[in-house]
């Protein structure tokens, strides 16, 4: 490409706005728009754009977490106690992120973004047919979701922190959020209130983020000149989501995201493949 | 504890307070560390005619984005990257600061338990960015 530096920058910061307003609305992240668009579409090597969507991704956690907490949606204790399990999978993440190589890691992206489709395609869970969880009840996993009044209880505990440990391996590996990972394991493992599993999801994504961040940063994929224009673009545009989000129509979003994340998940490992990642 | 309806509803004041102020921290640690990447990146992009790096090839990050002891070293040369890079710190730091504030605001409200898992997190985050250097 023969773009000067300024070009360059601001292709970059729009890129990144869209992945970020798409990442907020759907509560799953910008890296996962992100990574595949600089690899595929600018052929930016995997290291650089994994560095760049791991700042990227604390900034649109942090930002927009402000935002959920006045809303009351968020669940600090039920956040901080999955965090044990993603900060441990993120540093486990990281060192395996230098030790596989970039095929491997373009591959492994590509299923999570299939998974994540799939997800995002499949039905609803039936929330409180289960019996409460003991463990749930004697960690205070709970919480009342403002939008229905009705008190919650974290069920299946274990699945949910085990389920925490693999999105914290994969957040600190692709340098994502893994915010739909994240929501599997309290949506349909642990049965909380979608909106309540979404805004913590993302209130943890900083903290998972900031586990990788040092090693990544000594291994020197965070470039300052790509990832100022990154994530300066990704938190502009998850905080325009973020404003957007509560009165958003949670089900059509989750379907036309689904959508793009699967055919980008279908390129992602036909590149790998192919040897062009 | 269900007998106490008192005490639940008091905990639950002292958790929404407490979640306003971490709000707030994070809000105001990514506007300044957005703030200084913007400062830094208009720096960096002074002259905007030349070339844009080459990123489709892995060669490593410059050194003084390695270590927080590149940077400030680089800060103080005036190096537009280490000024980034020097925003980039603050962000990452953003995240740690708020489990701190959780785990004092858990002290506060006695909640034991809470200030235990609080510290395990910190403790995590803690080696990983120690252990990285």
């Amino acid at each position: 490409m023969s773009l000067n530096l300024l070009e360059f920058s601001l292709l970059m910061f729009a890129t990144s706005a869209v992945a970020g307003l798409l990442g907020a609305l759907t509560g799953l992240g910008g890296g996962v728009v992100l990574v595949p668009v600089l690899t595929i579409l600018f052929k930016i090597d995997i290291r650089y754009a994994i560095g760049a969507s791991l700042i990227s991704v604390i900034a649109t956690s942090s930002g927009a977490a402000a935002a959920y907490v006045r809303e009351g949606f968020s669940n600090i204790r039920i956040g901080m106690f999955l965090e044990i399990a993603t900060t441990l999978g993120a540093i486990f993440g990281a060192y395996l992120a230098a030790k596989v190589s970039t095929h491997a890691i373009g591959i492994t992206f590509g299923i999570v973004l299939l998974y994540s489709a799939y997800l995002s395609f499949r039905a609803k869970h039936a929330s409180g047919s289960d019996r409460p969880d003991p463990r749930g009840t004697r960690l205070r996993l709970q919480g009342t979701d403002p939008e229905s009044g009705k008190a919650y209880t974290a069920q299946h505990v274990p699945a949910g922190f085990a389920i925490m440990g693999l999105a914290g391996t994969l957040s600190g590996l692709l340098g994502i959020g893994s915010g739909a990972v994240k929501v599997l394991a309290m949506d349909q493992a642990m049965r909380l209130p979608f909106k309540v599993s979404t805004t913590t999801s993302n209130f943890m994504i900083g903290v998972t983020a900031a586990a990788s961040a040092g090693i990544y940063l000594s291994r020197g994929y965070i470039d300052p000149g790509l990832a100022m224009p990154v994530m300066l673009g990704v938190l502009a545009g998850s905080l325009l989501g973020a404003k957007l989000l509560v009165k958003a129509r949670v089900a059509t979003l989750r379907m036309v995201f689904a959508v793009v994340i699967a055919v980008l998940g279908v390129e992602m490992i036909y590149n790998s493949i192919a040897g062009r990642l | 504890m269900s007998g106490q309806p008192g005490f639940a509803e008091s905990r639950l004041r002292n958790d929404q307070r407490l979640e306003a102020v971490i709000g707030q921290m994070l809000r105001a640690g990514v506007t300044v560390s957005a703030l200084i990447m913007f400062a830094g990146g208009v720096l960096y992009l002074r002259h905007p005619g030349g070339h844009a790096p080459d990123y489709t090839h892995f060669h490593s990050a410059p050194a003084e984005a390695l270590s927080i002891r590149g940077t400030f070293a680089g800060v103080a040369h005036g190096s537009s990257l280490a000024i980034i890079q020097l925003g980039i710190l603050l962000l990452i730091a953003t995240p740690v600061v708020r489990v701190v504030f959780a785990l004092a605001g858990f002290l506060l409200e006695k909640d034991r338990l809470y200030t235990v898992i609080s510290a395990i997190v910190l403790a995590i985050l803690l080696f990983s960015l120690i252990h990285s250097r």
